[in-house]
């Protein structure tokens, strides 16, 4: 650890701090997902989860590969396209809560059997 | 001679026809067609048979000619199933029969079921009956015969259960059905026996009298009896059922259920013959391979016939009598191509039994159309409410006498010459056939006296209102069909119809002659004194031969043995442990499976909720057990 907290203060930073915070955020996205109740809070939790993936994506293009570009275009591509996604889940959103006045998950059984 | 294709499609297109349009058409349109279709068939046949006999005999012989054939069904390069026509003398010799009595009901009918419900329906059997019998004797291959016989054996079946509303009719046409499908099993494996070794199916190559198509069968055998007489015994045993011979006979009496012209077309000339005429058909294999099947034909026919004309002598109910009678006239025939060998003079068993079965169809038609005409006008089948009817049925009654005289042997009437002819063969046969079935040449004469004079004689019955004589229709029939009884014995039968083909002249023989009509005049004699006027006679015989006469009433309880074995041995000891086993292990078994994934499905149907975030919380389990693995393991 003190290895780390060295280099980490010397004014470089190592792979592993990105990598630390994109699991936070993922694990923390995870957790949300499968606890929250609420639509909206849902989505945050996948935006989330997406996010650390992108951290990933930038953070091994720049240490692992640093004369390549592809990483860094496919966060931006990811970026894009959980923007496109996310617009479509409100919309949904929007439009379950305008039949049900609710947006919990657990009232929405309607379309079974 | 291609336009003998017409004599059977017309009453197959009139079956369609009449069968498709049912009740829109009005009962007597319906019936006048059906019986104009049938006339043009009668006059088609007529004219195939004058050409066929003036214009088709080659050096003497006449030919077999097939005018058309064409592969139905093909298994094997050698065996294949052809549909076509044949026309040889006994094909002919049958389309006459069949379309003359056929002809002769459908006019008939035309009085008798007036006002019947479902008159078209009756006349669309009757066309699909009458094209099953003509198929049946133009084939030219022994399955296209069983594909028809089967046929005539539905439409037997459909005819006999006419009134469906009344059970016994019911019950009847089921037993007729099953007696006689359970016969054509016999049949059925007698035809694959045949055609297995053999590879052929066609009558021209099994009867030509070629050996080696039956190379295939030396040597084989099977309980010590030889493969070929196994499977010409099983054929015959198809034809005794269809002809009621002992012990298949029970369903005949009891087909007496169905209109009495269905009996005359049916039960009495044209489908209880086909059994003769398969046998006559394969006569060849009979006589050159297997003579002992033959002579137990011989056997089973004359026993069949001293059997039935026993019982005859004591049923009251006038169409079981002449049921009887026809059952004994069949064992006749049957005789008389047991006793036959191939060619000429010694052939002449076989001449006689198709001469007999040309002349028994012309009487016997006539016997059950009197007894309808008789029972049209009395409304009831029992003898002891008739009597005296003479008075009141001029037609019926002469008729009815010309065609009694025919059977019991009288000349100059068509029944003498051709008994004389079967006399003659069986007492060439062996002395002992012969003065048997003299004897019952005798009781057959004594029985349709009896029932002649019980009807038309004898103490007159109170009728509700007076008998009267038949429609025009009914009249018209009977008188045709007597002048044919009269006139048909002087057919020189031999010169058409024989064993080889080849015409030959028969003679009477005068001893046999004599004998037998001595001998029925003695039987026609008894039975005048017996039953002509009101006689103590036949009651107090009855009392004093008591078991005997109980026994024949009863019909010798072969119906009561049927039952017997049908239901208290079959039934309970092999139908019921089979159902138990059925419903219990093979039903349970079924069941069990599909009870087991019902409730599995049941069980697990809860991890299917729709709720995602419980299928990521399942997924994410997953993903770490997995990954556990992958590190730690």
């Amino acid at each position: 650890m003190g290895d780390l907290m060295t280099t980490f203060f010397s004014g470089q930073v190592p792979v592993e701090a990105y990598l630390g915070v994109s699991l936070i955020m993922f694990f923390a996205g995870v957790y949300g997902f499968l606890t929250r109740r609420n639509m909206l809070m849902i989505l945050i939790s996948i935006e989330l989860m997406l996010n650390a993936a992108d951290i990933n994506f930038t953070a091994f293009n720049r240490y692992l590969f640093p004369a390549q570009l592809e990483g860094f275009y496919f966060a931006l591509f990811t970026i894009a396209i959980a923007a496109c996604e996310t617009a479509v889940a409100i919309a949904i959103i929007i439009n379950i809560y305008r039949n049900l006045t609710s947006v919990e998950v657990g009232n929405l059984d309607q379309m079974k059997e | 001679m291609q336009y003998t294709l017409l004599i059977l499609a017309l009453p197959l297109l009139n079956f369609i026809v009449l069968g498709l349009v049912d009740s829109k058409w009005k009962p007597k349109v319906a019936g006048t067609i059906g019986t104009l279709v049938l006339t043009i068939v009668a006059a088609l046949s007529y004219y195939a048979t004058y050409e066929y006999f003036s214009f088709h005999k080659v050096n003497g012989v006449f030919e077999k000619l097939m005018p058309f054939n064409m592969e139905w069904l093909r298994f094997t390069d050698y065996l294949h199933i052809n549909l076509g026509i044949l026309l040889d003398p006994i094909s002919v010799m049958m389309l006459v029969v069949v379309s003359t009595v056929s002809l002769m009901v459908h006019i008939y009918s035309l009085g008798y079921m007036k006002g019947e419900r479902g008159f078209e329906r009756y006349y669309a059997f009757l066309s699909l009956f009458t094209f099953s019998m003509l198929g049946l004797v133009l084939a030219t291959n022994i399955f296209q015969m069983y594909i028809f016989w089967e046929l005539v054996g539905v439409s037997s079946y459909l005819l006999i259960g006419f009134y469906y509303t009344k059970p016994s009719a019911v019950a009847a046409a089921k037993k007729a059905f099953i007696v006689t499908r359970f016969a054509d099993l016999g049949f059925l494996i007698g035809i694959l026996l045949l055609s297995y070794f053999t590879k052929t199916f066609d009558f021209e190559a099994l009867t030509s009298g070629n050996a080696s198509v039956f190379a295939g069968f030396t040597g084989v055998s099977f309980m010590g009896i030889s493969v070929l007489s196994w499977a010409m015994a099983l054929i015959f045993i198809g034809g005794a059922g269809k002809s009621a011979m002992f012990p298949l006979h029970i369903w005949l009496p009891d087909a007496m259920e169905g209109p009495t012209p269905v009996s005359a077309l049916i039960h009495a000339a044209t489908m209880v013959v086909a059994g003769v005429y398969l046998v006559a058909r394969l006569f060849p294999i009979y006589d050159l391979y297997t003579p002992g099947v033959l002579h137990g034909i011989a056997y089973v026919g004359a026993f069949t016939s001293l059997f039935a004309a026993i019982i005859a002598v004591v049923q009251t109910d006038i169409k079981r009598v002449l049921a009887f009678s026809t059952i004994s006239q069949i064992g006749f025939m049957m005789v008389a191509l047991g006793v036959s060998k191939m060619g000429g003079e010694q052939g002449l068993g076989y001449m006689a039994s198709m001469f007999h079965l040309f002349t028994h169809a012309m009487f016997k038609a006539l016997l059950f159309l009197g007894a309808g005409s008789v029972i049209h006008a009395v409304h009831s089948n029992e003898m002891n409410h008739m009597g005296g009817l003479r008075k009141y049925m001029p037609i019926t009654n002469i008729t009815f006498l010309i065609a009694c005289l025919a059977i019991a042997g009288i000349p100059p009437f068509s029944g003498f010459f051709s008994k004389d002819e079967i006399l003659t063969a069986a007492f060439q046969f062996s002395p002992y056939f012969g003065a048997l079935m003299t004897f019952t040449a005798g009781l057959t004469a004594f029985y349709m006296f009896r029932l002649y004079y019980s009807i038309f004689w004898g103490k007159e019955h109170k009728h509700q209102h007076t008998p009267h004589e038949s429609p025009l229709v009914m009249a018209l029939p009977l008188v045709f069909l007597a002048l044919v009884t009269v006139f048909a014995g002087f057919i020189p039968f031999g010169e058409l119809v024989s064993s080889d083909r080849v015409p030959f002249h028969s003679e009477l023989d005068l001893t046999v002659a004599s004998i037998s009509v001595i001998v029925a005049l003695f039987s026609i004699t008894l039975a005048t004194i017996f039953y002509r006027k009101e006689s103590k006679i036949p009651s107090l015989l009855a009392t004093k031969f008591s078991g005997l006469h109980k026994a024949a009433s009863s019909r010798f309880y072969v119906d009561e043995v049927y039952l017997f074995i049908t239901k208290k041995v079959i039934f309970n000891n092999v139908s019921r442990p089979i159902a138990w086993f059925d419903r219990h292990i093979i039903d349970g078994t079924m069941n069990g499976f599909a009870s087991t994934t019902q409730w599995g499905s049941l069980k697990i149907k809860g991890v299917q909720s729709g709720q995602v975030q419980q299928y990521a919380y399942v997924f994410l389990l997953g993903t770490l057990v997995i990954a556990a693995l992958v590190l730690f393991v």
